[in-house]
């Protein structure tokens, strides 16, 4: 079967002297393997896929997507602007219409980073995705983005910056939060008022393989997918899924993820997590460039595979049945929900408890947003965290309302710094931030 | 004395040299049919008896093997693969005539499914009754661990005529290559093997003791009888002699341009610190993507006698070339007759460039003279922009750590040096253009033959160590060994330097041009259950190209 070759092209910077630190599982080692996979196979010297140097992302960049506690320089170091810069790259190369589509092998990850940051969590210390997405729509304009987050652990970081945005559709897929780090990503967790449905979670049972995975791919992302129209469809690929893979529990293969990525056709797929970094990672990432760039991956095997052994449960597929039923029934339903939810109010709080588990800190949040129906409302976020630090932050979004806006310039205007440490006022319309 | 012979496609150059200086020059057309004829006139010009005995060195470039190569006058190969799993690699043989075996070595140079002997016997008994005399045998990751192709290797062996073995011709990764490269290095290995027989007879006929090496793609040296066994190596050298001749020529030490203007194209070459800068992945052959080391030159198709044309507005130069310029008697005007009319230079009849040139400057509704100095101009114009091309793409080669990420080494010419027939005249204008110093260099006439002379030997070795396995390899001398558990990656660069000097000296290299160099040095940590389980040591040592000497700076010389 002939299939139309794409243009592909390829952000691989695999930061051979960074680690978090030298056992950890992000450490130089972890594309290495990738690296002489991609070079034996000869894919580089295929004209259909192209190899970029990443650019260097700027704290500005980092700031349309974040408040940083105390500022971006403090939570992020050389690596984090290359990697989130190599996310830029690609997605830049794609809008310029120089290829296709594009996959940023870059590291470290950062779907576990959420909007306001005081150091590093579950290996990410800045979301590299979001900053990605906030810089296109800085050069580009307004876009409807589509994150797809594929990686084994729940994106909690991309839903964090994007509760409230109703033109960033976030999808995550992943293991059950009860049996995996974060523990969140159920169902229910549907999205901020303003954008109910804009957030999408499919928990997964444990040893769910391949057959579960594309399941939920036809039945529900494609489907979602189809009704929210997006300009740039991005796959936040986490490898960790692998049946190899030492942190997890499912039984995902290199034909599965290659299978995934073509069905999904992403404009950019950003490599997230995965550590197997022998087993797995090379074969996996081989199999999706492949897939990518419209090549032959039927014969991307990698070495234990054995779909037999692989095959799920009749109880997994049920499990994820059900999970299907749940999700599509809350989708149909998400515009009666929200007089349900809102119930008059014209802003609306929710209390966080965040913890950094690779900085050990932990922090309380209190997020306020106005019930909004012109636009996805102003957000006003205290946070405390137990390094001493106390800010607020005022966030305008990406098309705001004139209302949203009058009330946002004026809590920022209002507010005194008294208890805090810092105020801040990010206004993602506009790209301006200012802090006080 | 030294002797140095480049022997091209349409003449050969030689040159004898005492020391360091150019004694006798001489050039006789090649015969495309009988190089080595050509090789022996050109040598009997030069070389006397009393010559002979004080003959220290005689290094031949020759175009054998890149127009056997080129003309398909090579003899069938049938390949053996051992593919695994991945990408199904495109074969540059006709279908039949390459099988996929069994059997996969992966990235660590683990065996993870082993060979069928039977099947492979049965392989090769296929390829000899299709009358397939030479095989060539390639596995992925062969170079992380050899032994599959050395056991293929083993099997073949009494079956047919000649074998080659991927891992020898690259330390690299890239299998697609390694098949190209395979391939044709047993392609061109009879034909190759006769001429070096043929030479090294000839040499004794003529009482000639003194050893004799042949000129690489990339500009280094190696030992006659140690190059028959990789003919694929001698491939491309022709622009790798004048490129090691500027370097003789010109002392260059710093970052540099080379151009070769010449009747067609333009031969652009790029230095960095002196040494010539070379293909990242591998030289290109009629399409083949190869991993043979070779210097980066790019080809343009503009040259002193490419045809000039002026339609629908657009001025054209080149890529056609039919013949020498019209004031030589030549079909067409071309840049050379510009530059004639500009009083650039004096060659050949006037009138005849005007009468040429005549019809363009009407097209373009110029006078005569502007007419000329556009064309002119935009000539180097168009060179200067596939200079600043090239420079643009090696500036933004992608790098793999931070360091190099941010230090954002960049590639900074000072010195234009021009070689070829209209270099005097488009020196100054090409120079202006790119920023840098002019320089023409003197004898540049016969560079390639200097530079054929003066090279010296050039080789490079990659070395993989991995302590948890205790295995130590060195695939392009099919060597492995055990390491104890502490080796650590100084031991590795120890290692891997004694290797290099040790085969440098094999391939025919003097002790005082062992200028060895580590290319690159890394270690890894491999954790495996959160515990550290050894060290994936990896050092790539070469020997850069370079001359043995400098031709002593004459007065007027820049």
């Amino acid at each position: 079967m002939l299939k139309p070759q794409r243009r592909t092209g390829l952000v691989f910077f695999p930061a051979f002297d960074w680690a978090i630190s030298p056992n950890h599982p992000e450490r130089e080692e972890r594309l290495l393997y990738t690296q002489d996979q991609i070079f034996e196979e000869g894919l580089l010297d295929r004209g259909n896929i192209v190899e970029y140097k990443p650019g260097l992302a700027t704290y500005e960049d980092i700031n349309r997507a974040h408040i940083c506690v105390p500022d971006a320089a403090s939570v992020v170091t050389e690596s984090h602007l290359i990697s989130a810069g190599g996310a830029i790259t690609a997605a830049e190369k794609v809008l310029a219409g120089e290829v296709d589509n594009a996959f940023a092998l870059v590291r470290p990850p950062g779907h576990h980073a959420m909007l306001v940051v005081h150091g590093a969590r579950g290996f990410c210390n800045v979301n590299i995705e979001a900053i990605m997405i906030e810089s296109i729509r800085h050069r580009y304009g307004p876009k409807r983005v589509a994150v797809i987050d594929t990686d084994c652990h729940h994106g909690d970081g991309t839903q964090d910056i994007y509760w409230n945005d109703p033109d960033t559709l976030c999808i995550s897929l992943h293991q059950d939060g009860r049996t995996l780090y974060p523990g969140t990503g159920f169902h229910d967790e549907f999205g901020g008022p303003n954008a109910l449905g804009a957030t999408i979670n499919i928990p997964l049972p444990p040893r769910t393989s391949d057959e579960g995975f594309m399941m939920v791919l036809e039945r529900v992302i494609l489907p979602i997918l189809a009704d929210f129209k997006p300009d740039l469809v991005i796959n936040s690929a986490g490898q960790d899924n692998h049946f190899t893979d030492p942190l997890t529990d499912m039984r995902f293969s290199a034909q599965g993820y290659a299978q995934l990525n073509e069905r999904l056709a992403p404009h950019v797929a950003i490599l997230e997590g995965g550590y197997a970094i022998e087993q797995a990672l090379p074969y996996v990432n081989l199999g999706i460039i492949l897939a990518m760039a419209g090549l032959d991956y039927s014969q991307v095997r990698e070495p234990g595979y054995n779909p037999e052994r692989l095959r799920q449960s009749p109880q997994v597929t049920a499990a994820i049945e059900a999970e299907i039923e749940a999700v599509l029934k809350l989708y149909k339903g998400r515009q009666a929900a929200k007089t349900k939810i809102v119930a008059g109010a014209n802003y609306l709080k929710r209390q966080k408890v965040i913890y950094y588990d690779t900085d050990g800190i932990s922090e309380r949040q209190e997020e306020t947003v106005r019930v909004c129906d012109d636009c996805g409302g102003l957000v006003m976020i205290e946070s405390v965290a137990d390094t001493g630090k106390m800010v607020f932050a005022v966030i305008l979004p990406g098309r705001c309302c004139p209302v949203c806006r009058t009330h946002g310039e004026h809590f920022f205007e209002r507010t005194n710094r008294g208890k805090f440490n810092r105020i801040y006022f990010q206004d993602r319309e506009r790209g301006i931030f200012l802090v006080k | 004395m030294i002797l140095g012979i480049d022997v091209g496609g349409t003449h050969t150059d030689a040159v004898l040299m005492d020391g360091l200086a150019v004694v006798r020059k001489a050039k006789v057309p090649t015969d495309e049919r009988d190089l080595l004829t050509s090789l022996l006139a050109a040598t009997d010009e030069l070389v006397d008896s009393g010559v002979i005995a004080r003959l220290e060195r005689v290094v031949l470039s020759t175009t054998l093997s890149t127009n056997a190569i080129v003309q398909n006058k090579i003899d069938r190969v049938g390949l053996l693969l051992v593919s695994g799993p991945g990408l199904p690699p495109d074969l540059p043989v006709r279908d039949g005539d390459g099988c996929c075996l069994a059997g996969y070595t992966n990235h660590r140079g683990q065996e993870i499914f082993p060979l069928d002997h039977r099947q492979a016997a049965s392989a090769l008994g296929q390829f000899r009754e299709a009358g397939i005399n030479h095989v060539g045998i390639v596995g992925k990751f062969s170079t992380r661990n050899p032994r599959q192709e050395i056991e293929l290797g083993e099997i073949a062996a009494g079956l047919v005529h000649h074998v080659t073995l991927g891992h020898r011709l690259s330390g690299h990764l890239n299998f697609p290559r390694r098949i190209a490269t395979t391939y044709l290095n047993e392609a061109v290995w009879n034909r190759y093997h006769r001429f070096v027989t043929e030479v090294v007879n000839f040499a004794a006929t003529r009482g000639i003791t003194a050893p004799i090496s042949i000129l690489k793609a990339d500009g280094g040296t190696i030992d006659i009888r140690q190059s028959v066994e990789f003919p694929v190596q001698t491939i491309l050298s022709g622009p790798a002699a004048s490129v090691m001749g500027i370097v003789a020529l010109t002392g260059c030490r710093s970052d540099a341009i080379a151009l070769d203007i010449g009747g067609t194209t333009t031969d652009i070459v790029l230095f960095a610190n002196g040494a010539p800068l070379l293909e990242a992945f591998g030289a290109t052959i009629e399409g083949h993507k190869t991993l043979i080391r070779g210097l980066r030159t790019r080809s343009i198709g503009i040259g002193g006698d490419s045809v000039v044309d002026y339609r629908d507005g657009e001025l054209k130069i080149g890529p056609r070339r039919e013949g020498v310029a019209a004031a030589l008697g030549g079909p067409f005007p071309t840049p050379t007759d510009a530059m004639i009319l500009l009083g650039m230079t004096a060659i050949g009849s006037r009138e005849k460039a005007v009468a040429a040139l005549r019809p363009i400057a009407a097209a373009m509704d110029r006078p005569l003279d502007e007419a000329a100095a556009t064309i002119f101009h935009e000539t180097c114009r168009r060179i200067g922009l596939a200079v600043r091309a090239v420079i643009e793409e090696i500036n933004n080669q992608p790098v793999y750590t931070i360091h190099e990420l941010l230090e954002g080494w960049r590639i900074q010419p000072q010195t234009l040096y021009v070689v070829g027939g209209p270099a005097q005249v488009m020196a100054p204008e090409l120079a202006r253009l790119l920023d840098c110093e002019p320089c023409v260099p003197e004898h540049a006439e016969a560079a390639n033959a200097i530079g054929a002379a003066l090279a010296r030997t050039t080789a490079e070795l990659t070395l993989l160590a991995d302590t948890e396995q205790r295995i130590m390899t060195i695939a392009e001398e099919g060597f492995q060994s055990q390491i104890p558990a502490r080796f650590t990656r100084q031991d590795a660069i120890r290692v891997a330097l004694e290797k290099l000097g040790e085969k440098a000296r094999k391939l025919g290299a003097a002790e005082r041009d062992l200028e060895l160099e580590v290319l690159e040095a890394q270690e890894y940590n491999m954790v495996r259950e959160f515990v550290t389980a050894g060290k994936n040591i990896r050092v790539r040592v070469q020997i850069k190209p370079g001359t043995i000497g400098l031709l002593a700076p004459k007065e007027g010389r820049c």
